[in-house]
């Protein structure tokens, strides 16, 4: 089933007040999902302008219509390990708040897969690994049709792979 | 009332900006003592439309204020009074308070009042102490001028077009209910059928009974003063017209006049604002005026409508060339070929055009900035006792508003050294065989894609010797260092350098030149000084006409393109291996005539994968930023062209050599080089280069 046939389904369905709607990506053969209301568009994966001196997992700018737009590779992030660009990569473009407004960034993931309601109360809070694993950027773990899904804190997530390297290089 | 007035209240402060400009700059033209009629008009007039507009918004300090002001402009205006230069000085400084009043009250900050009434006293001191007191009354100096004991009638017969200049009797029979007890007649004849009422149009009338008994004829006639051409007036003392009024009020007592007490003014028939009638509280009389606020950080700026003209032609002419190529998508046949790039060609020249003009839209003449040194050098001048004289030229010359707002300091600081170090005192100059009085030139013009600004003076000079002194003491230089006189005289924009033999509150603490110099630098500009001792001195300052819009060259590293600011670039050349020098087998130089630049890898500075890193006969871009030169060794030198500056930071954040990006024909997206930036960056790099490469030594 396909991402828009999959809304027109979800539309038809009596909407709680305290579900929310997210978009999964797959990465690595697990599935990640991220607040609908930040995708701002899926793309395929295009050529970018690497910027010097930055982390590897910044692949670069693109531009997204006149706007300069950075593309994060969310395996190299993740220290997973990479596979050649294919058919089905895409870029995620996603809204991402800070405290001095908003921020338009892209993620190149393996995959886009779903779209799913999820209640609040379904998203249960990752076990804590301890500080071998940091798990700040996940927002919780939820579990649909017996298989997890990983919903992501975008926000925390990609600014603090702005601010946080600003010292490598 | 059914409008919210307070939305003028932005434009009420910015007109009375300007008027306080244009009063400024009339009063500085009298300075020479002269009496011009058209001149005191001109400061009258806009004294006028402040004092009403304050009035309207209910800014009685200001309008109080200005009030004495006008006074005093009305007696010379009615050559009953000398225009003194101390007339002028008070009338400038009250200029001065009334900017600080309206400044203040809009950013809802305290008054000074000390310095508001201060001023004030002084003001009616001058109003007194001289013959020729008009009969003019202010509601804080009630004068025993013409009032009556038994009130007033007033008949006011607004003309139909009143409301379409923006004034509204409801305002002025409150204002003046303000003044005693009153009583209102409105007269309804006037009054069309429904069907043919247009909102737009007054056509009631009013009797108006003043019962106050010190009320002032002029305060009455003052309430009237926006509206004297659009209205019928009549004012007489009550006993005068006591039978004539009973009369009157007989004959209209059938007629059932609405009677509305003072108490409740508001209640007037005023149908006709309900309708949404542009109420500007600018008046009729206001002067028209090309001048603009000066305001350098406001948000909005004016735009003359020719400009707005030209660019609605030009979308015109976008949409129909667009609807053109529309036409001609829609059944495409390869025979069409050539109309499809005619097409195509003419949308290019169209967008083109647009972008040209929208960026005009951002551009506004340079006398915004030059305006308000009149002001300053009519003042320092005072305070250094020193006889100068300002020449400006080029006022009309355009630049970004953005730069404009960030030269105006820099400049500002540049003609506060030239009247102070520069120009010399008037027995100074006359010993020397100068003119006592000194000329301060400020000139701006186009020259390229940049706008050039000149500030020469005629006086002292540089001292070369004594500049060259003064680096030594501070150990910028060594004694035996030889030098150009040209270098040495730049030597004052190195920080913490200052000649003056004193320190003055005008200048000298040398926190100057090399601020306004690193200004100029952000800006992309730059500076030069030409001085010869006891001439003169004068500088040129270089300055991008807009932040948005660079020239760039484009050049090639392995895959990627960069852009470098073509400001930036001195010189490229190839390399030759009988000039390349290194020191310690690491840090490479390169010999350019008689100087020593260091050469930056620019694919070791970014990390990226060259063609070639074999330096001889490669290409060396010698580029300068901060002061320092360097060589950047690049694959290939590409084409010039403009590029439109993007930020990185609104996605992204500063990265260290990279001031922005930019977006090519193609669509991809190149780095726009940051040269100090990069400069400093290759710096630390081979710091902690060095380390190592000595231990692989």
């Amino acid at each position: 089933m396909n991402i828009a046939q999959q809304i027109e389904a979800s539309e038809g369905l009596d909407m709680d007040a305290d579900t929310d709607q997210y978009l999964t990506f797959m990465l690595d053969g697990e599935e990640y999902g991220v607040d609908i209301l930040r995708v701002q568009e899926i793309k395929g994966w295009d050529s970018v302008t690497p910027i010097p001196n930055t982390p590897q997992y910044i692949k670069g700018v693109i531009n997204l219509r006149g706007t300069i737009v950075p593309i994060f590779d969310l395996r190299e992030k993740f220290n997973l390990e990479q596979i050649p660009y294919g058919a089905t990569t895409v870029v995620i473009v996603l809204k991402v708040k800070n405290e001095k407004g908003s921020r338009t960034m892209g993620i190149v993931v393996d995959a886009v897969s779903e779209v799913y309601n999820i209640k609040t109360e379904d998203l249960k809070a990752s076990p804590d690994f301890g500080s071998a694993i940091s798990t700040d950027f996940v927002e919780g773990l939820a579990t649909i049709n017996e298989k997890m899904i990983i919903v992501l804190d975008i926000d925390f997530l990609l600014n603090s792979s702005v601010e946080g390297d600003l010292e490598l290089g | 009332m059914g409008i919210d007035i307070s939305q003028f209240l932005e434009t009420f402060y910015e007109e009375s900006f300007e008027g306080l400009d244009i009063m400024e700059t009339a009063l500085l033209e009298m300075d020479t003592g002269e009496v011009d009629d058209e001149a005191i008009n001109t400061i009258f007039r806009a004294a006028h439309s402040i004092k009403g507009g304050s009035g309207t918004f209910g800014l009685n300090s200001v309008s109080d204020f200005t009030h004495v002001l006008e006074t005093l402009l009305d007696e010379m205006r009615d050559g009953k009074r000398a225009v003194t230069k101390e007339a002028v000085e008070l009338m400038l400084i009250t200029v001065d308070v009334l900017r600080e009043m309206l400044i203040a009250l809009r950013e809802s900050a305290d008054v000074d009042t000390d310095r508001v009434a201060k001023i004030h006293s002084e003001l009616e001191i001058m109003l007194k102490g001289e013959a020729a007191v008009v009969e003019a009354t202010t509601e804080l100096t009630p004068s025993e001028s013409s009032a009556s004991a038994a009130g007033w009638v007033v008949n006011f017969r607004p003309h139909v077009h009143m409301f379409k200049t923006g004034n509204d009797p409801v305002r002025m029979i409150k204002e003046l209910s303000d003044l005693g007890e009153m009583s209102v007649h409105c007269n309804v004849d006037g009054l069309p059928a429904l069907d043919d009422l247009d909102p737009e149009e007054c056509y009631l009338s009013w009797r108006i009974e003043i019962k106050g008994d010190n009320v002032a004829q002029d305060a009455i006639k003052e309430v009237f003063d926006w509206v004297e051409d659009d209205c019928d007036l009549d004012i007489s003392s009550q006993h005068a017209v006591a039978e004539l009024s009973a009369a009157v009020a007989v004959e209209a007592t059938p007629v059932d006049e609405p009677v509305v007490t003072s108490a409740e003014p508001a209640s007037v028939p005023n149908t006709p604002l309900e309708s949404p009638i542009p109420q500007t509280p600018s008046a009729p009389k206001a002067p028209v005026t090309a001048k603009k606020a000066a305001g350098t950080e406001s948000g909005s700026i004016r735009v003359s409508i020719d400009k707005v003209d030209a660019l609605i032609n030009m979308v015109g002419e976008l949409v129909i060339t667009q609807s053109m190529l529309n036409q001609l998508g829609e059944d495409f046949s390869m025979d069409k070929l050539q109309r499809l790039q005619e097409g195509l060609a003419e949308l290019e020249q169209h967008t083109r055009e647009l972008q040209e003009n929208v960026m005009r839209i951002r551009m506004l003449p340079i006398s915004f900035a030059f305006n308000r040194f009149p002001r300053l050098v009519h003042d320092l001048s005072q305070k250094l006792d020193k006889k100068i004289e300002i020449k400006l030229s080029g006022e009309n010359t355009e630049l970004d508003k953005t730069v404009m707002e960030k030269i105006g300091d820099p400049l500002v600081h540049l003609v506060r050294n030239s009247l102070d170090h520069g120009i010399e005192s008037p027995e100074v100059r006359k010993a020397n065989g100068k003119p006592e009085t000194g000329t301060l030139e400020l000139n701006a013009y186009h020259q390229g894609g940049n706008i050039v600004i000149e500030i020469a003076d005629d006086g002292a000079g540089l001292n070369t010797a004594r500049v060259r002194e003064k680096a030594v003491e501070k150990g910028l230089i060594n004694e035996n260092d030889q030098m150009s006189d040209e270098k040495i005289n730049e030597l004052i924009f190195h920080p913490g350098f200052s000649t003056a033999e004193q320190v003055s509150d005008v200048s000298g603490r040398g926190v100057g030149m090399d601020v306004v110099r690193r200004n100029i630098k952000d800006l992309g500009g730059g500076i030069e000084l030409k001085s010869e001792f006891g001439v003169g001195t004068k500088i040129t300052i270089r300055l991008p006409l807009t932040l948005a819009i660079l020239d760039g060259q484009l050049m090639r590293i392995g895959n990627e393109t960069f852009v470098i600011p073509l400001v930036s670039i001195t010189e490229s050349l190839q390399v030759k291996a009988e000039y390349v020098k290194s020191i310690a087998g690491d840090a490479e130089l390169y010999k350019l005539r008689d100087e020593y630049v260091p050469v930056v890898r620019l694919h070791d500075v970014f990390g990226m994968e060259p063609d070639t890193k074999e330096l001889i006969g490669g290409l060396l871009v010698v580029v300068e930023g901060d002061g320092h030169s360097a060589g950047l060794f690049v694959d290939e030198l590409m084409g010039q062209q403009q590029v439109v500056i993007k930020s990185l930071e609104s996605n992204f954040k500063p990265v260290d050599g990279i001031s922005g990006a930019t977006i090519l024909g193609d669509g991809t997206v190149a780095l726009i080089i940051d040269i100090p930036g990069l400069v400093q960056l290759a710096r630390k790099k081979s710091h902690r280069a060095k380390p190592r490469g000595t231990i692989a030594a």
